[in-house]
């Protein structure tokens, strides 16, 4: 069965150069400024799957590529190598990578769904919380007020917004609860697909706990393909059952995530849980 | 009653009059016509034009000022409102800088005009195919309240991307109960690109939805002109279940014609006059419209129903 979403041999350098700057970058060297040019080899050769119910964690230090991925799989950046194939465009036939700007644009509506560390970058804090879950709705087409109305409710109940702030504009909020908006807004088409980047880093210990068990519950309930980002193991060891090691640009360790966590293979990976491990 | 210029003395036509002033010189009208006939093709597309410098403060009708010069000819007759009325500053003076600078014949009865210049109305009585709307535009980016990157703005309008002014009346709903926009409601034009009607009144969109005549939006401070052609779904932006309505004052008459009374078959868009302390008084913001009824009110005793018989058409009984 076509995954839900593939990617493979993707890269993505930012500067001048081209594939010529992966030369004397990685994990052997170190690091992941070209020595020739100067460009910064992001990302480089990262594959991967993830079906239907399953997600999958990638981390790895600051710096070491894991939003780079993201951004290029959600069409925010443009990788400068590899492809990305969704299970629900063409049934995997198609290359993401391949579409225009408007047409990759338009997976974001109800097909490929983010949510930033920052919720200002996946809402709109001047609207209301069932406004940001609108602009989603309006964008598929929904034209019917009441029904608007009622899944913007559905949602906010779904991810533990209180129903007397759906109104309220979101600027308004604390951040647990900005982050929540944000799910229900990533949630609100029911994309098959859902990226998460750091998703609870920016909140306080205790708020983050729920916010986290929030997304379990949502992945676990919605069979939805996740792909979380995240550089401290709890959140890939609570939301993921596989996971890859990333450190300058490249994937230096995949696996099932208790394996990962349990028995790591590669010393960067060692180090790291070692580290969370304390 | 159209406005004859007094006759030139013998001396006056020997010494051929003051020359003109051409507020436009031939190649900019041409210009401006390409531009008009652009925003023809594609309708509600914001066509950009290399605005001039008129005699009125841009954001003050310059863009209509521009678009009639550039269209109007010497036999075409023409009607220039502001609010609903003929003689309020800004239309008459806009009205002798067109006369002026083109010679054309002016008139204030909408049904002889063949070019109708305005900026809060449309008439009542409805347009004809002979029959152009110029109107004057301040802010023609209908989308300017929810962005004002310029590159973003293009490209929503180039995707068809307008589920963030659907968020804005969501939230206007959401806030006040009602759609409290009125002036420059967003409308779909032609299925596909978002317009702004800025500044006519609700009252005065359907007149543009599926017309006769051709309308033409000017706004010269932001140099851009836009058209509806004749026959062209205009569609307000509305949600299915909350129907799209025209601010009108509940059992509000004119207490000239009586338009929008229970008796009148008729009703047009009503403006409250100021007054000192009771019951506000309602007149036809289109003057010249009602002054016509009023007339054969007194005449025959009634108004006709379908607006007032044009002046032209008594003289032959
Ligand atoms: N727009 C850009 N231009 C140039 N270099 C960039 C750009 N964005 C990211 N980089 C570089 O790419 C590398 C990978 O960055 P990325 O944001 O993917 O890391 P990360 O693993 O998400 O780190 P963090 O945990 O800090 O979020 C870094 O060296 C970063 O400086
Ligand atoms: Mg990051």
């Amino acid at each position: 069965m076509t995954p839900a979403l593939q990617v493979e041999g993707l890269g993505k350098i930012y500067g001048p150069g081209g594939a010529a700057d992966v030369a004397g970058t990685g994990p052997d060297h170190g690091r992941v400024v070209s020595p020739s040019s100067g460009g910064v080899v992001a990302a480089w050769d990262v594959s991967f799957s993830v079906g239907a119910g399953e997600a999958l964690g990638i981390i790895g230090e600051s710096g070491s590529g894991k939003s780079t991925v993201l951004r290029c799989i959600c069409g925010d950046e443009t990788p400068t190598a590899g492809s990305i194939r969704l299970a629900c465009v063409d049934g995997g036939g198609r290359d993401l990578t391949e579409l225009g700007a408007s047409a990759r644009r338009a997976l974001r509506i109800d097909r490929l769904a983010v949510v930033y560390q920052d919720p200002a970058e996946g809402l709109d804090l001047r609207l209301s919380a069932g406004g940001n879950v609108a602009e989603r709705l309006t964008a598929a087409g929904w034209r019917n007020f009441g029904g608007i109305r009622s899944r913007a409710a559905e949602l906010m109940r779904r991810t533990d917004v209180p129903l007397d702030r759906m109104d309220d504009p979101v600027k308004e909020f604390s951040g647990g609860m900005r982050q929540r908006v944000q799910l229900a807004k990533a949630l609100a088409n029911n994309p098959p697909v859902v990226l998460l980047d750091e998703p609870t880093t920016g909140l306080d210990a205790s708020v983050a706990a729920a916010v986290l068990d929030l997304i379990r519950d949502l992945l676990d309930e919605l069979g939805v393909a996740a792909v979380v980002v995240s550089h401290d193991f709890s959140v890939i060891e609570l939301l993921t059952q596989r996971a890859l090691v990333m450190q300058h640009g490249r994937v230096v360790e995949a696996g099932l995530t208790d394996q990962l966590l349990e028995d790591p293979q590669h010393p960067y990976s060692q180090r790291l849980v070692g580290a969370a491990r304390g | 009653m159209t406005l004859v210029q007094p006759r030139p003395s013998a001396v006056e036509r020997l010494a051929g009059g003051e020359p003109r002033r051409a507020l436009l010189d031939e190649l900019s009208k041409r210009e401006i016509r390409r531009a008009v006939l652009t925003a023809v093709a594609v309708p509600g597309y914001q066509v950009p034009f290399a605005s001039r410098e008129m005699p009125v403060a841009r954001g003050w009708g310059s863009g209509g000022l521009q678009i009639t010069l550039a269209v109007i000819g010497s036999d075409d007759v023409l009607k220039v409102i502001d609010q609903g009325e003929d003689a309020g500053v800004n239309a008459a003076n806009l009205r002798r800088l067109v006369a002026d600078a083109s010679g054309v014949a002016t008139t204030t009865v909408a049904g002889e005009a063949t070019v109708i210049q305005s900026r809060h109305r449309i008439p009542e009585e409805p347009m004809r195919a002979d029959q152009l709307l110029v109107l004057q535009v301040p802010v023609p980016e209908p989308l300017r309240g929810v962005e004002r990157d310029m590159t973003e703005l293009r490209r929503m309008h180039a995707e068809t991307d307008y589920a963030r002014m659907w968020v804005s009346l969501y939230e206007d709903l959401v806030r006040n109960g009602v759609i409290t926009q009125t002036p420059g409601y967003p409308c779909l034009v032609g299925g596909r690109y978002v317009m702004a009607t800025t500044p006519i009144p609700r009252w005065d969109i359907p007149k543009l939805h599926r017309s006769e005549h051709l309308s033409l939006f000017g706004a010269g401070r932001e140099k851009r002109i836009y058209a509806v052609p004749p026959h062209t779904d205009v569609e307000p932006l509305t949600f299915d279940d909350v129907p799209f309505e025209v601010e009108q004052p509940d059992g509000a008459c004119c207490h000239r014609c009586g338009s929008g009374s229970p008796a009148s078959a008729v009703s047009s868009f009503l403006v409250e006059l100021p007054s000192t302390g009771g019951a506000g008084r309602w007149v036809c913001s289109d003057t010249d419209w009602c002054a016509r009824r009023t007339e054969q009110t007194s005449r025959y005793g009634t108004a006709a129903a379908g607006g007032p018989v044009r002046e032209h058409e008594e003289v032959g009984r």
